[in-house]
């Protein structure tokens, strides 16, 4: 970290105001940073530059240098002479340098865009009302910005394919296309997979898959995010609502230790899409296309909606009562899990300490990509590390809990979200035990549990997980939860005050960092606000040396 | 303090003792009324002019070829003050005729009870499907009965003709295709 406070940077002139810039930094992230802007629609920061949209088109100049003797020309004013180039360059093939004079709005740049947006729209179809991108198109928004606001074509609009399945989850509308090429190198570069290219040429350049392929891979819907226009769409999300209509909240997606973070889009309480939001520390701009399915967990069939008591439906305060009774003053195991938020792993190590229960934990692997799919398949384990839920890396499964039950050392269980019969507890062990279930979807083992306490998934509630890099990182309530459902931080307080006899208070996210930045040094000064959108990396010490099953992917580096 | 200021009442005229003048201007008055058109209607067994940009109750149209306007982009869904309308979009099957229009409301509901007549949905519909039409008088048993489902709005709106024909050309120059290929 050291490196970047050393960071050279390079004075710019950006419309007549000097600023100062990271060596090597783009001039369009440049002017970006400094709350300007390029436009732009083929160049994106984290793939490579073609400069093919000609939208960025700037006027550049350096100062001159007087050729024989390398000194600098001065004006009469004693300032020195910018050798503006005769023609306009494009801002994102441009690396920014020492003394760089950049014009982002002189008349010749606007006429520039102006002539650039009016080439783009001649072939576009006026698809704006029937076009899912309508309200987030770049194309749109240069056309009122940038464009005259009205065509002077009038001849026939080109005709090219509409409504092509280029995959399972993206659809391709050709005649939308600006060959902007995005998709084309994030394929190529990002994914691995290199299944889309343009064919034909001039006005007749088409955008499509190379014979016999598709674009099936599992990050094909990224391109369907920086597509610029309507060209390339969600089939999941087509049609179903306008993005004006939709809130963002920021999320972390579950699917893996990865912990790429994302934007839950949702309206009324009802989540329609799951996108990725850019951390240059953890995911870049992307996501996987299987992360972005899992908000449809909120609103599945077995979704668990009611307290229960030996399968009859029942109150939350009989439900706790029934899961009192089960947990005081038996031999009780505890079953956590790596999907619980770091502070309901803290409040359940409380429940811990107080009953004295064994722990156990399942650690759910599968196969890496190398990219933003670790072999980590929960988003918190190094969470339950941190707050001494365990103390070592938990097996795979939970064969540890069934011999112990077989065994007869446990009378009654505590499950966090795990499903037993899955991970190696046979059924006749579950049939023998108390078991209380808190979880969000229904399973075998909540069939088979006296308790079932319902609780909310990730969209719901709000809370933080730590990732592969032990980065912290904090997740907001989307949409509201189940009518009549306790967040899980209320849920596990409540069981915990219980126990011993005291009074349940209603904890939230920020009471519980209270407590845990006291409880462990690493949490130390930071608050759940204090996490911040791009989240906090954490010094876990000699935790980190831990025989973690990640392999190496986008961001993480094993030692 | 406020001054006073006393008026002197003059006495009234021997035309205005009689009183006859003002009962021969009343009566005046009552004859040309009488003479003049009736302009009470008989109403509801009546009904009035309705003139050609009248706003009455928000209704969906289909064009000369029967095809239902509206594509479902729920900008009128977006613009209504009193938010009435509430749009479920829909794709338009693969083998329809009308295939390459792709998307039509699903669900089109207006809530009467909420609608304030503004027209503003029929100003920023792109498609020119949503109009404020003749009828001005609507009532119900029950709220939901003031709902205007889509069914009932395609009733009440029936067919406009269609200047544009942005569909019919763009299904046009699909069958033609590529002049290249």
């Amino acid at each position: 970290m050291s490196e970047t406070k050393q960071l050279e940077t390079v004075t710019v002139n950006v419309d007549g105001v000097e600023h100062a810039f990271p060596k090597g930094m783009n001039l369009v992230d440049a002017v970006a940073s400094i709350g300007s802007e390029i436009p732009h629609y083929c160049y994106h920061p984290k793939l490579s530059v073609v400069g093919n949209c000609r939208m960025c088109l700037i006027e550049m100049g350096m100062p001159m240098r007087d050729r024989a003797t390398g000194e600098a020309l001065l004006d009469a004013d004693g300032k020195p002479k910018i050798g503006w180039m005769p023609k306009p360059a494009i801002g994102c093939a441009t690396t920014v340098a020492p003394g760089m004079h950049v014009k982002t709005n002189s008349p010749l740049v606007r006429d520039c865009r102006n002539g650039v947006m009016e080439f783009l729209l001649i072939n576009h179809p006026l698809d704006c009302p029937i076009c899912d991108q309508a309200g987030e198109c770049r194309l749109q928004e240069f056309a009122t910005d940038y464009g005259r606001g009205y065509s002077r074509y009038t001849e026939a609009k080109n005709v090219k394919p509409k409504r092509t399945r280029i995959g399972p989850r993206v659809m391709l509308d050709d005649e939308r296309c600006i060959l902007c090429s995005r998709c084309i190198r994030f394929s190529k570069e990002i994914a691995n997979d290199d299944v889309l290219g343009f064919i034909d040429r001039g006005s007749y350049s088409t955008l499509t898959c190379f014979p016999g392929k598709q674009l099936e891979n599992n990050y094909s819907l990224n391109t369907v995010d920086i597509c610029p226009v309507g060209a390339l769409t969600s089939t999941d999300f087509r049609f179903k609502m306008r993005v004006w209509f939709l809130k963002q909240v920021d999320s972390i997606c579950t699917e893996s230790s990865v912990g790429a973070n994302t934007e839950v889009w949702s309206r009324e309480g009802k989540i329609y899409r799951v996108t990725p939001r850019r951390n240059d520390e953890v995911n870049d701009t992307w996501m996987t296309d299987s992360g972005r399915a899992l908000y449809q967990l909120a609103e599945a069939e077995n979704r668990l909606l009611r307290y229960a008591v030996d399968g009859q439906p029942s109150s939350f305060e009989a439900a706790i009562a029934a899961s009192l009774d089960a947990l005081k003053g038996r031999r009780l195991g505890i079953v956590a899990s790596a999907h619980a938020s770091l502070e309901e792993q803290f409040l359940l190590k409380r429940i811990v300490e107080v009953t004295r229960a064994r722990v156990f934990m399942a650690y759910h692997q599968g196969e890496g990509d190398g990219i933003l799919l670790s072999e980590d398949r929960s988003p918190n384990l190094r969470g339950a590390l941190l707050t001494g839920l365990i103390d070592s890396l938990p097996a795979v499964d939970l064969s540890a809990l069934d011999q112990a039950l077989t065994a007869g050392e446990l009378d009654s269980l505590l499950v966090i979200h795990e499903d037993l019969s899955a991970l190696g507890v046979s059924a006749d062990n579950l049939a023998k035990t108390k078991v209380v279930f808190a979880g969000t979807h229904s399973n075998a083992t909540s069939e088979a549990a006296q308790v079932v306490l319902p609780t909310l998934t990730v969209f719901e509630r709000a809370g933080s997980f730590v990732n592969q890099n032990f980065r912290a990182q904090r997740f907001k309530s989307a949409v509201p939860g189940p009518q009549g459902i306790a967040s899980d931080l209320t849920l596990l307080e409540t069981l915990a005050a219980l126990v011993v006899g005291e009074t349940p208070t209603h904890p939230d996210v920020n009471t519980v960092w209270q407590s845990l930045s006291v409880a462990n040094p690493v949490f130390a000064g930071l608050d759940y606000n204090g996490l911040g959108s791009m989240g906090v990396a954490l010094e876990p010490g000699p935790l980190a040396e831990l025989p973690f099953v990640e392999t190496r992917n986008l961001k993480y580096n094993p030692r | 303090m406020a001054k006073t200021k006393v008026l002197e009442r003059k006495p009234l005229s021997l035309a205005e003792r009689t009183y006859l003048p003002q009962i021969v201007t009343g009566l005046k008055t009552t004859l040309v009324n009488m003479l003049r058109p009736s302009v009470t209607l008989q109403y509801p067994e009546e009904r009035p002019v309705i003139p050609e940009n009248y706003r009455g109750v928000p209704t969906l149209v289909k064009d000369p070829n029967g095809r239902e306007k509206c594509v479902s982009c729920q900008l009128c869904e977006f613009v209504c003050p009193p938010k009435a309308i509430r749009i479920t979009p829909g794709e338009i099957a693969d083998d329809a005729d009308t295939a390459h229009v792709e998307k039509a409301p699903k669900e089109f509901d207006i809530n009467m009870l909420r609608c304030i007549y503004c027209g503003l949905c029929e100003e920023v519909c792109p498609e020119e499907a949503i109009f404020l039409q003749d009828v001005f008088s609507v009532s119900g048993y029950s709220r939901e009965e003031m709902i205007n489902n889509k069914q009932k709005l395609y009733e009440l709106g029936g067919t406009l003709p269609d200047r544009h024909r942005k569909w019919d050309k763009k299904k046009a120059a699909e069958l033609q295709g590529a002049a290249h290929h």
